[in-house]
């Protein structure tokens, strides 16, 4: 079990080296979702006033466009030196290297993440520190669906002809049953008078999502990648 | 054309002829009358819908798994047919829907699942149309993951309140609504076999012609 988790610790250190050294991911993804969120406001504040309820579905929908961006890139940067093949011959688990790259990925989505949920917060006139911390679980639990579906499909996809538009077709109606969960989860937490319970069952059903998809990623990620 | 196939075919061919009859002969229901007919439609191809996304699921979990090269074929047959029993469902759904809801669309679960399931479908032809080599067991993993929310579609009437009617139905009916029912579940049923095993057998075919080529090449 601790190999599993080295061979984890390894490719995460590995894709945080390569990320502190150009930073290319982390500034353009972060950059791309602001211009979501901006384009968003640019259509839905009438007269300086935001249309009340939208914030939660802004937030997912950035999250979920800059997710997919993030992944794209990350799988791109393994095709260009046919570094994926090297790590895939590396003797290690499949698993873990694919547990280690969703690590990767997780870590980059939550520093976009900090710079969104504020920002959709001001601009949306959203409280989000009415509850942080289960907010926090809330974005935490979608992040881990989303991206453990991406993930793997990205990985599947570094082979393949037109993976820029294959990968958003096969990944959203995949995560539409995370997003539903996620989008209403917030909603509920963002209420001006935020309904505990409704968010509560969301959150439990997030969690069903991501052990399903986890698994299921899991178990396909090695034949899927062998030639 | 192998001759189990045919027969098959004409019989389906002659009991759909017949369906019409078979349909208006049932009474009408008490308070939709006549626009709940279309159920004996609706349910046969939303039947077909789930079996073929289960069967795709299977057969590519075979291909995957077990390295049988034909499940392949057998997976974008089914693939295919699940993309077409879905268009059947998704229209005749909303057709029924306006008559008894008063609208043409409900975002509840059972109707939402069902979209998704058929949208995961036709993003799964679309890979295989344009992901080009290697696409075969992409297509299988994703299919593999579409496959469980098959089983979502159906527990959603049943497990959550919603406007759709729940799978609990069907035994309820009377005996005179019952046989046109499952007179067209079994036409469709015997369509449906037609039509996988025909694309599955072209399926094979083509595979086969690539293989042949590529070694004519080298």
């Amino acid at each position: 079990m601790s190999a599993f988790f080295r061979i984890v610790w390894i490719v995460v250190k590995k894709d945080i080296t390569v990320e502190v050294r150009s930073l290319e991911l982390l500034s353009t993804t972060i950059f791309f979702a602001i211009t979501v969120v901006l384009m968003f406001s640019f259509g839905l504040v009438v007269e300086g006033r935001a249309v009340p309820d939208v914030a939660p579905a802004i937030l997912w929908i950035a999250i979920a466009f800059s997710g997919t961006l993030a992944l794209g890139r990350t799988f791109e940067r393994e095709r260009q030196n046919d570094t994926l093949r090297a790590l895939l011959l590396a003797p290690a688990d499949r698993p873990a290297i694919y547990v280690g790259k969703l690590t990767g990925i997780l870590l980059l989505l939550a520093l976009v993440e900090l710079v969104l949920v504020p920002l959709v917060g001001l601009l949306f006139n959203a409280p989000i520190f009415a509850h942080p911390a289960r907010l926090a679980l809330a974005l935490m639990a979608g992040s881990v669906g989303f991206c453990a579906v991406g993930t793997l499909f990205a990985a599947m996809l570094v082979r393949a002809r037109s993976r820029d538009v294959l990968l958003p077709i096969m990944l959203y109606p995949m995560t539409v049953p995370v997003m539903i969960a996620g989008v209403r989860g917030t909603a509920a937490l963002l209420q001006p008078e935020p309904e505990l319970a409704i968010a509560q069952f969301w959150l439990a059903l997030l969690a069903t999502f991501d052990v399903v998809f986890l698994t299921l990623a899991l178990w396909t990620f090695d034949p899927v990648m062998t030639d | 054309m192998t001759r189990p196939t045919l027969y098959m075919l004409a019989l389906a061919a002659g009991m759909f002829a017949m369906a019409p009859w078979i349909i208006n002969a049932a009474p009408n229901e008490a308070t939709m009358g006549l626009v709940y007919k279309i159920y004996f439609f609706h349910m046969p191809s939303a039947w077909m819908f789930l079996i073929s996304a289960l069967v795709a699921g299977v057969a590519s979990a075979r291909f995957l798994f077990f390295k049988k090269a034909t499940a392949d074929g057998w997976a974008v047959a089914a693939a295919e047919l699940t993309v077409l029993f879905g268009s059947f469902t998704l229209v005749t759904g909303p057709l029924w829907a306006r008559k008894a809801w008063g609208v043409w669309w409900q975002w509840d679960p059972r109707l939402t699942s069902s979209l998704v399931l058929f949208l995961m479908f036709v993003a799964y032809l679309l890979l295989r149309r344009f992901g080009g080599p290697g696409s075969d067991k992409l297509g299988a993993g994703m299919a593999i993951f579409s496959m469980f929310n098959v089983v979502f579609v159906w527990v959603s009437v049943n497990y959550w309140r919603t406007i759709h009617p729940p799978t609990t139905v069907v035994p309820t009916l009377p005996v005179e609504m019952g046989i046109p029912l499952w007179y067209c579940v079994t036409a469709f049923t015997l369509l449906y076999i037609v039509l996988l095993r025909l694309r599955a057998r072209l399926e094979h075919q083509r595979t086969r012609v690539d293989a042949l080529y590529l070694a004519e090449e080298s």
